[in-house]
């Protein structure tokens, strides 16, 4: 597993009037519209090299400055944007799908078969998330599809762990019982009835998730074994940008710098999110 | 104690030998050998190469030979460093690694203790928020990213300690803070949360009652019931310290064995991948392990379970 800010109790004002969570949200925002709309935010172009402007410095032509090739950093990062949000987003997804489905029968079955399944959940939880993701990345391939299987089969324990003590508890409930009561099918008493009950803390998981499967793609393009996809339309990951930049960093700082910050505020702003979320929707925490 | 110890140890091997089997599937299911070659090796040569290797065995043969080999203690050989095996490789470089993993862990508990105990009893003031708003920037920034800048910014902007090398005690200062960081901000927001909660507790209010020095009312009947939530997080932080080894010796060009995983990965140096991923797991049931008896010692409670 890995320590996320999900497991940490902070106590917040009301969603709307805390600024943090605002900006955070605001920020948020802006970079998955960036990556939507890159192609027609930047004169550029993800591939447009220029010879003669290699590693300069930010100027007004080139707000970030351009990498050793002589491409604009921004365009760069803009499109980088694309991978990140696709990572994230979709590693959340599917964990989130995977997860769901194995808690709510770990949770509603009970006794033995939820022995057995929380014991498998327990030896995933156990292992080093980043061991699992890089052995998986060998059998899936090092691209952007490959990597999202490889993070969502890590992280759906997270979810499984929660919507089945979610379950767990929902069952007892008063209106699920009566909802038995009446003869309501198991499918039904799950989907219409314990499903929703538990919606605010899946939110709050699922918006821990991005940045977790961000760092984890970033980390793994950065030491050289994450998405290795030169051809993409997706553009080139933050981490591999910021890889690029660590070995010129010693006389061109600025193109680690950006990217190594556009990394950093993208994690940063998804956790406050998460915290703010979860104050809101699921008080009682952890 | 002892059946509880002995059924401890046999989950520990149980968990070991799922993680060998799946890891060994898993290789033989990837796509890609370890003697592919940008030009094509004629087909003798691989013949021979995997005949040496046992690769040309049926699958369950191999499974069965790589069991007992590991059983005893041999991870076989490496297909990259020719002149070494990987039980060789990893007795040089698990040293390495354990010794900065201790440092690391060292230092988040020496930074967490004070900044959560601090946090907690001035609650609410501007302390408080300080160590919440560092706790959150120190648990969302990427290890590479902490690393690389403090290598730009002490290392190379300052002059203060020089990058990159492995043979001075001053070479561990860095990376050491890069490791712990994370461990470090999450250590002390869960003092701080717990610590917040037992000072509101009755013992705290009649310690106080009697007299009890505010020092020592902190220090000795607060910290010390603190210290269960924390002995708890030891076995997924100590995950967290591995995992976020070998990006930290990357980094700082470390000869550990982070490193030599990595570049396993990047060569399909099978042996050398699973030995390692089979030495992390065994560090990680063994911390375990260690916590469970911890908690024995720590917390009177569990001994009668």
């Amino acid at each position: 597993m890995r320590l996320g800010m999900d497991d940490i109790a902070v106590t917040r004002t009301p969603p709307w009037r805390d600024p943090l969570l605002l900006c955070s949200l605001a920020f948020v925002l802006i970079v998955a519209l960036a990556a939507l709309i890159a192609p027609w935010l930047s004169p550029y172009g993800a591939a447009g090299l220029e010879a003669r402007r290699i590693l300069e410095t930010p100027s007004y032509a080139h707000w970030m400055g351009t990498d050793g090739l002589g491409r604009d950093l921004l365009t760069r990062l803009l499109y980088g944007a694309r991978v990140s949000m696709t990572v994230g987003v979709g590693t959340a997804l599917i964990a989130l799908a995977i997860g769901t489905i194995y808690g709510l029968l770990s949770g509603f079955k009970g006794g033995a078969v939820d022995q057995l399944m929380m014991r498998i959940v327990d030896v995933f939880y156990s292992l080093p998330d980043m061991l699992i993701f890089i052995l998986l990345s060998l059998l899936f391939g090092r691209n952007i599809g490959g990597l999202l299987i490889a993070l969502g089969l890590v992280s759906w324990v997270r979810f499984a762990r929660i919507v089945r003590g979610q379950a767990l508890q929902a069952k007892e409930f008063l209106f699920v019982e009566a909802a038995r009561a009446m003869g309501a099918s198991r499918r039904r008493l799950m989907l219409r009835h314990i499903l929703p009950s538990i919606a605010g803390p899946i939110i709050v998981t699922l918006t821990f998730s991005v940045p977790s499967a961000i760092l984890a793609e970033s980390t793994l393009s950065f030491i050289g074994i994450g998405i290795n996809d030169p051809y993409s339309p997706w553009g080139t990951s933050w981490g591999t940008l910021a890889q690029d930049g660590w070995r010129a960093m010693r006389t061109y700082p600025h193109v680690l710098f950006f990217p190594a910050a556009a990394i950093f505020l993208t994690i940063l702003a998804f956790n406050f999110l998460g915290n703010g979320l979860r104050d809101w929707l699921d008080p009682k925490g952890r | 104690m002892g059946s509880f110890l002995f059924k401890r140890i046999f989950h520990g091997l149980l968990v070991l030998w799922v993680v060998a089997t799946l890891t060994f599937i898993l290789l033989r299911l990837a796509p890609g050998g370890p003697f592919d070659r940008e030009r094509k090796l004629p087909p003798e040569v691989i013949a021979n190469l995997e005949s040496k290797y046992h690769l040309d065995e049926p699958p369950l043969a191999q499974y069965l030979r790589y069991l007992s080999a590991i059983a005893h203690g041999d991870f076989g050989p490496s297909y990259k460093y020719l002149d070494r095996g990987v039980s060789e490789i990893i007795a040089e470089t698990l040293p390495t690694s354990a010794l900065l993993g201790l440092l690391a862990l060292g230092f988040a508990l020496a930074l967490a203790f004070p900044a959560g105990l601090l946090a907690a009893y001035f609650r609410g003031s501007g302390i408080d928020r300080l160590c919440i708003f560092i706790t959150t920037l120190g648990i969302s920034v990427p290890h590479f990213i902490l690393g690389a800048l403090l290598i730009w910014g002490v290392a190379l902007q300052l002059g203060w300690f020089q990058a990159g090398r492995w043979d001075h005690w001053s070479s561990a200062i860095l990376p050491m803070v890069t490791l712990g960081a994370a461990p470090a901000a999450y250590l002390a927001a869960l003092l701080r949360s717990t610590l917040i909660e037992t000072f509101s507790e009755d013992f705290i209010r009649t310690a106080r009652a009697k007299g009890v020095r505010e020092s020592a009312v902190a220090l000795r009947h607060a910290l010390g019931n603190a210290l269960i939530p924390v002995l708890t997080v030891m076995g997924p932080l100590t995950a967290a310290l591995l995992t976020g080894s070998f990006v930290v010796e990357y980094v700082f060009a470390i000869p550990g064995m982070g490193r030599f995983f990595i570049t396993a990965v990047t060569d399909r140096d099978y042996p050398l991948i699973m030995g390692v991923t089979l030495i992390y797991t065994a560090l990680l049931v063994g911390a375990n392990l260690m916590v469970d008896l911890f908690y024995g010692y720590v917390d009177p409670r569990m001994r009668t379970e």
